[in-house]
């Protein structure tokens, strides 16, 4: 379909001498960027976690480790909020792996799914799609654990 | 109110960029779900070697909130319920992760009637 003699005026390169320059030249620039905003967007979401773990600390009373549990579940429930008004897609587009990996990420990646697939009912729309990608992710993450405790429980009992 | 949020912000920034050079250097077919499956995976691991805890130590909320840490709960979860209730005690992972993973069913479920997708 390519009209070969079909070139940009002012360019004189070969369609493919231009395809090989591209190549050479855009890939770095993007990596580089998506990894700035990956760091940017990664580390203030962290913030955000951390401040709230703060204030559940000093004005909650909670110790450390419920605080900490207790700002994970505060993201969670805004992770899933933002999904629900469209505004976390966006982030995510943004901020790539620094907008999924944090559990912000993790609740869009239900959220999501479960809402586009909304029209196909309440079991098998919401119910079954809130697990699309959270399913695997408890599936290898328990299996992991327990497996995990079991090698412990040897290792004691060989003590 | 303002104390580990540099640290937050570094250590967190950091393992999301991890993740990011994973998706990509790699072939596109590894999707986020295939990230955040090596990153929960990946949190038991290091979890289960001693690794992770003094990531959270150094970085808080940065090592905590990045689903690396809550693979890392549950592997602290499993070895502590060893310690407490022997063989029973290798599910205990589950257990220290009730509260994220109740959390996101009852939230993710909630947004999901409330809201409508866009478009």
């Amino acid at each position: 379909m390519v009209n070969k003699n079909l070139r940009p005026p002012t360019l004189n390169v070969t369609p493919e001498e231009y395809k090989k320059m591209t190549a050479q030249i855009s890939p770095r620039p993007t990596l580089i960027k998506n990894v700035v905003l990956a760091f940017l967007i990664g580390g203030l979401i962290c913030s955000i976690g951390q401040i709230f773990i703060n204030f559940y600390i000093i004005y909650g009373g909670l110790p450390k480790l419920a605080a900490s549990t207790a700002g994970t579940a505060t993201l969670i429930v805004i992770g899933a909020t933002l999904t629900g008004i469209g505004i976390y897609d966006d982030i995510v587009k943004v901020g790539g792996a620094g907008a999924i990996i944090p559990v912000t990420g993790f609740a869009n990646s239900m959220v999501s799914p479960a809402l586009e697939y909304k029209k196909e009912g309440y079991v098998f729309g919401i119910g079954a799609k809130l697990f699309s990608i959270a399913g695997p992710v408890l599936v290898y993450g328990i299996s992991s654990s327990i497996f995990v405790g079991l090698i412990y429980y040897l290792l004691d009992l060989l003590r | 109110m303002l104390e580990m949020l540099i640290p937050a912000f570094i250590v967190g920034g950091l393992i999301c960029v991890i993740g990011q050079l994973m998706m990509d250097l790699t072939k596109a077919s590894l999707t986020p779900a295939h990230v955040l499956v090596t990153y929960v995976t990946g949190g038991v691991i290091l979890g289960a070697l001693g690794l992770y805890k003094p990531l959270v130590e150094l970085g808080g909320a940065g090592a905590t909130i990045p689903l690396s840490g809550f693979g890392y709960v549950l592997a602290k979860g499993a070895i502590e319920g060893v310690e407490e209730n022997g063989f029973l005690g290798v599910f205990g992972g589950t257990e220290a992760a009730a509260v994220g993973i109740g959390v996101a069913v009852l939230f993710g479920y909630l947004v999901a009637v409330v809201f409508n997708p866009k478009g």
